[in-house]
């Protein structure tokens, strides 16, 4: 049975996030030839039609509203309701993003409906969409179903193959009416410095309790430099103060699911590996032949990351330069 | 100042998971409180201390969930309330349940994990806020109450969003915000006398729809072992080389 897909394309630093083309292609393949409709939110939306419409979404809703340049729950909630009550969409996907993440329980509750989140996967199976989604930090993980109501899902980027679909599609001016937000956003601090978000990141430099200090994190930054990758750190690493917790990969911290995945002075507990184990590639360095990291491991260097990871990076330098 | 936390009993983060028969086991499993829902009662207790409050904390799980409202109420919390819930329910009916459970209480300050680290979700207190019809300032690093409004920090993905809210208002604890206190042993000892409210959902408003569950769970499983790799052998230089060499030909991840 065909049915009716929403997705809600979200756009970060004037452009638009990988995870809405995943979102985009799931919808295609969940609508079963049924209607697929991207929203767009926020003045200068219109210029991103193109770029969704070469994923297959039929019609493009555009909410060119000043209200809506600044994320805010309320003003969000507000008028992802009215475009779905619009499009009378069915399914709704959206990332598990900062703002898939604060909206959409907030929009599903509205409607009464139920909401899977950070899924893996997303399938038909006879005809009922079923969910894939990690449990306990990915320590297991579950199939969930929809038994009544609207069907919300956010997805976890990297997680979905992207399969472009071109179509000519229709653009739809909508205007929202958004009236008392009641949260008022003062400013926003820049911390991540033109760095790769960690969560979409493709490789990831990560580092614990062995990089031994702030300063020891310089050439684990260096290597991410070098592959265009973000850098990591297990909760020993927090606690000791050597980074900001959000860098923290783990159970309590960020469940991250890279390309490759570098492990650097990071022993291994279970907490932390059920924050990375389901990356595609895994490597670890580590002074302790006998640490739990190796387990999980595809590739391990028995040696001290002060010597292994600057050689490390003037290798990729070298090779990446060359191809 | 009255203020509610939610809480959440989950298995120790360094515990493994077993699967019988479909069901996570949990024979042998220690129980502890939800990590981020420690920081919101940390919070919580905190505001007390400053300028005085009232805390309820309260938790919907089977009865063993008990031991975490008394692990708050030793940290300070005032009183705590469980709903009993033995059946697996989902978020939208768990918010239901809570809607129902604090009917007629008014909160200044609703406090939440910003997610379980069981199931992953982060959806209940979200719900729970709309459900109450008051704002959310969601996975908050720093909270400042400045008489009937607060200055709110959170995380957006590792930069920082400063937010004006007026009270009465949902937040969701990220981790950085605080530094939960151990209870201390006189603590554990007030906590024993403390108020603790229980309910079952019989004893609650709620319709049918309310319990009528919009998702549910029809499998879990664990995911396939990793077989443990190949480590490297050689003089460190030579190491290095390959191991460049097994990304880029073998891996094909660079």
């Amino acid at each position: 049975m065909s049915k009716k897909v929403l997705v809600f394309v979200e756009s970060k630093d004037g452009k638009l996030r990988n995870v809405s083309f995943e979102a985009l292609t799931v919808a295609k393949q969940l609508a079963g030839g049924g209607e697929v409709i991207a929203a767009l939110f926020g003045t200068g939306a219109t210029e991103f039609v193109q770029e969704v419409s070469q994923y297959g979404s039929n019609k493009v809703y555009v909410l060119e509203d000043e209200v809506l340049v600044t994320y805010t729950t309320d003003g969000y909630t507000q008028a992802l309701c009215q475009v779905i009550e619009d499009v009378q969409a069915e399914v709704i996907l959206m990332g598990h993003t900062a703002i898939g993440k604060d909206v959409a329980p907030r929009v599903a509750a509205r409607f009464g409906a139920g909401l899977a989140s950070d899924c893996i996967g997303a399938d038909l199976e006879n005809g009922d969409i079923v969910f894939t989604r990690p449990i306990y930090a990915g320590k297991a993980f579950q199939k969930k179903v929809f038994n009544q109501g609207k069907v919300f899902a956010t997805l976890r980027p990297n997680n979905f193959e992207l399969k472009e679909n071109p179509v000519q599609a229709e653009v739809v001016s909508f205007q929202p009416v958004i009236k008392d937000l009641r949260t008022i956003v003062k400013e926003i601090v820049r911390k991540t410095t033109g760095g790769v978000d960690l969560s979409e990141a493709k490789v990831i430099i990560s580092g614990g309790r062995g990089v031994k200090s702030k300063d020891g994190f310089q050439p684990l930054q260096e290597l991410a430099e070098v592959l265009g990758g973000a850098v990591g750190a297990s909760r020993g690493a927090c606690d000791a103060d050597f980074c900001d917790y959000a860098l923290q990969i783990g159970q309590t911290g960020k469940v991250v699911t890279p390309d490759l995945y570098i492990a650097c002075g990071i022993s291994g507990a279970i907490q932390h590996l059920a924050g990375m184990s389901n990356s595609k590639v895994i490597v670890a360095i580590n002074k302790d032949p006998e640490a739990p990291i190796f387990q999980v491991a595809d590739y391990g260097i028995v040696g001290d990351l002060f010597e292994v990871v600057p050689l490390l990076t003037e290798e990729f330098k070298k090779v990446l330069v060359l191809s | 100042m009255n203020i509610l936390v939610l809480v959440k009993q989950t298995f120790d983060t360094e515990e493994k998971i077993v699967i019988q028969n479909g069901q996570i086991s949990e024979e042998n499993v220690e129980f502890i409180l939800n990590p981020y829902d420690e920081y919101a009662v940390e919070e919580a207790v905190k505001i007390k201390e400053d300028s005085g409050a009232g805390i309820t904390v309260l938790t919907v799980g089977p009865n063993r969930s008990e031991s975490v409202l008394r692990t708050a109420l030793a940290m300070g919390a005032d009183k705590g309330v469980i709903v009993e819930l033995e059946e697996q329910a989902d978020e939208y009916a768990i918010a239901k349940i809570i809607k129902a459970a604090i009917k007629g209480q008014e909160y200044d300050l609703v406090l939440g994990g910003n997610m379980a680290v069981d199931s992953g979700s982060g959806q209940v207190s979200i719900r729970v806020a709309e459900e109450l019809g008051i704002p959310q300032v969601a996975t908050i690093t720093k909270l400042s109450l400045e008489g009937s409004k607060a200055i709110v920090e959170r995380d957006i993905e590792g930069d920082v969003e400063v937010i004006e809210v007026n009270l009465p208002f949902l937040a969701t604890a990220q981790q950085g915000l605080n530094e939960p206190r151990y209870p201390s042993l006189p603590g554990i000892m007030k906590a024993k006398k403390k108020p603790l409210e229980r309910f079952t959902l019989e004893d609650l408003e709620l319709s049918e729809d309310d319990l009528a569950t919009r998702t549910t769970v029809q499998d879990q499983y664990l995911p396939p072992k990793k077989q443990a790799g190949k480590v490297l052998e050689g003089e460190i230089g030579q190491q290095v080389h390959d191991l460049v060499n097994l990304l880029r030909s073998e891996a094909k991840v660079v």
